[in-house]
């Protein structure tokens, strides 16, 4: 029961957690790099949504859809769309799901860093992978001949609310399954949004299924998209729409939440 | 007004499901020890370590960490604790020093992390992927975590398991200039041999309850205690123990290890020998063999539970 004798040793106590900012862009910048190390996760945040718009408008006169507009202009906006919900749904349910399995969320949980924190961090974290696709794909839609007519509050709206609806509907997905199972599940849900949830096709192109699709998150964030690229302007019905699946999101997480 | 204890447990009771992990255990941790909580696995060792760490809700009784409560006060309590899970806690994707340096960063005033790195044994493997690491190195990195944010008090569960015996040595010289420099270290453990060396205070608890506290020397009694382990050949008649404690006076124990063994301590001599080989005459029982000893903590965690500390 030896008292301190050297106060300055090398593992004299000096507790304190970092300043809250420091913390959150610590933990961004940390899950940045990890999404985009996994191979996996880049295919799906990057090149499917890039194949999607290439492959689109190679083969929109071939399968005979009817734009009113040039096909690159019709599906851009949608492309985008489906990347911001790969990597606020997908990539955020499978990577928190492996989280929690590798004890990762419990190891963070007895350190500085708050619940609100770290779900801060992990927002952060899906906005820097999401400015990075928005160029990529931007580009790639540029150099396709795409010509937008865009109004900047709505696009910007419309990526933060959808990417609160399908985050908090990931991460309530990533806290009520099992890491494989929520595997599985996102990437179903993915792959059934993509193909009928009118995130890259507009909601003229599933006839009367239309109203239906377009309550979803994928629609209205679809619907939204288009609407802010196309024609300069804010969809604020679908607006709306995508707080309501982020409220509903935000109190399934609340609910399913644990360190463990 | 004196400073809080590090850790203060007050008739915890925890329960899974039907099952009570945690039966009304009381035990206090001094600042500037290390102090062993040891016991057998599944006697709620972790279960205990958790619910200080904040991790579970006591379901009955009152838990305090520096004065404050784990998980009301986590706020405030959180930077001034460091954790050593039993393992995992890290993105397999992760590279061992990315991590070390990630956790730092959540400090105000955290250690170099090279020098933390070095100390711990992490090596050259401070480029490798977390899921590559072998579990000694994943163990070491834990403990780096557990340190890098300057903590006032320790939890660490299991610290050496999965570790060879260099690296275990290297880890209880740490822990020991930890405590030198003001740390408290609470370890969880199921080897005698790391409480009996390490600890300035040893909690003993099994089936969720605390059977004994004392230093290792209170428990041993300082080696003034003598045991002898008597192993036969075919098993002993009914009633052994008690016919032998009859033969050998009052200040002995026997107890019975299982069918072929025994364990008799007390101040035994040369005397107590003779009478033990005397009393296996007598009652036809070949001795395969007889060895002193000196009462360690295993033998006293037998006295106390009739089991074996090791599984």
């Amino acid at each position: 029961m030896s008292a301190p004798t050297t106060p300055t040793g090398a593992f004299a106590p000096m507790p304190g957690a970092a300043p809250l900012p420091r913390m959150v862009l610590a933990q961004a910048g940390m899950e940045a790099r990890l999404m985009l190390r996994n191979g996996e996760q880049l295919l799906l945040a990057v090149v499917i949504p890039v194949i999607v718009l290439i492959g689109g408008v190679m083969g929109s006169d071939r399968i005979g859809l009817d734009f009113t507009r040039s096909a690159v202009d019709t599906l851009t906006p949608g492309v985008l769309a489906l990347a911001i919900m790969s990597t606020a749904f997908t990539s955020l349910a499978i990577a928190t799901g492996f989280e929690r399995r590798y004890g990762v969320i419990k190891r963070l949980g007895t350190s500085p860093l708050s619940r609100s924190a770290l779900l801060a961090g992990k927002i952060g974290a899906l906005l820097l992978v999401e400015v990075l696709q928005v160029a990529v794909i931007s580009s790639v839609a540029l150099a396709l001949g795409w010509e937008p007519s865009a109004s900047v509050v709505g696009v910007v709206l419309a990526v933060v609310l959808g990417t609160a609806a399908f985050a908090g509907l990931g991460l309530a997905l990533a806290g009520s399954l099992r890491a494989e199972a929520t595997l599985a599940a996102a990437n179903l849900v993915y792959l059934l949004l993509l193909a009928g949830g009118a995130v890259v096709l507009p909601m003229s192109a599933y006839g009367d299924f239309g109203e239906v699709v377009r309550w979803l998150p994928s629609g209205a964030l679809g619907n939204a998209m288009r609407e802010a690229l196309n024609d300069a302007g804010v969809a604020w019905r679908e607006l709306v729409v995508l707080g309501g699946w982020a409220a509903i999101g935000t109190v399934l997480t609340a609910k399913t939440f644990t360190w463990e | 007004m004196s400073e809080p204890p590090a850790v203060s447990v007050d008739g915890l009771v925890m329960r899974y499901a039907d099952k009570v992990a945690v039966d009304e255990l009381s035990l206090t941790v001094e600042r500037h020890t290390i102090t062993a909580v040891l016991g057998p696995n599944g006697a709620g060792k972790t279960t205990t370590l958790e619910t200080c760490e904040g991790y579970r809700k006591p379901h009955r009784g009152t838990v305090r960490v520096l004065g404050l409560d784990p998980v009301a006060d986590r706020r405030d309590l959180h930077p001034r604790i460091g954790v050593m899970l039993q393992g995992g806690g890290a993105w397999s994707g992760v590279r061992a020093m990315e991590m070390l340096r990630h956790v730092a960063k959540l400090h105000a005033h955290p250690l170099d992390v090279d020098m933390l790195a070095e100390r711990v044994g992490l090596g050259d493997c401070g480029r490798t992927p977390y899921r590559r690491l072998s579990g000694g190195q994943q163990q070491r990195l834990g403990l780096a975590l557990a340190l890098v944010g300057r903590p006032e008090v320790v939890f660490v569960d299991e610290p050496t398991a999965g570790m060879d015996p260099q690296a275990r040595r290297t880890t209880w010289a740490l822990l020991q200039e930890l405590r030198g420099d003001g740390v408290t270290v609470v370890l969880t453990t199921h080897y005698m041999e790391e409480a009996e060396r390490l600890a300035d205070q040893i909690h003993i608890i099994d089936h969720g309850r605390l059977v004994a506290s004392g230093s290792p020397l209170d428990l041993t009694r300082g080696g003034s205690v003598t045991t002898i382990r008597l192993v036969v050949t075919r098993p002993f008649p009914p009633g052994s123990p008690a016919s032998l404690r009859t033969a050998l006076g009052e200040a002995i124990e026997v107890v019975q290890l299982d069918e072929l063994s025994l364990l008799v301590t007390g101040p035994a001599d040369a005397s107590t020998l003779a009478k033990v080989s005397r009393w296996c005459e007598d009652n036809g029982v070949l001795p395969e063999s007889l060895t002193l000893g000196q009462r360690n903590l295993e033998d006293v965690f037998l006295e106390l539970t009739g089991r074996e500390l090791a599984p």
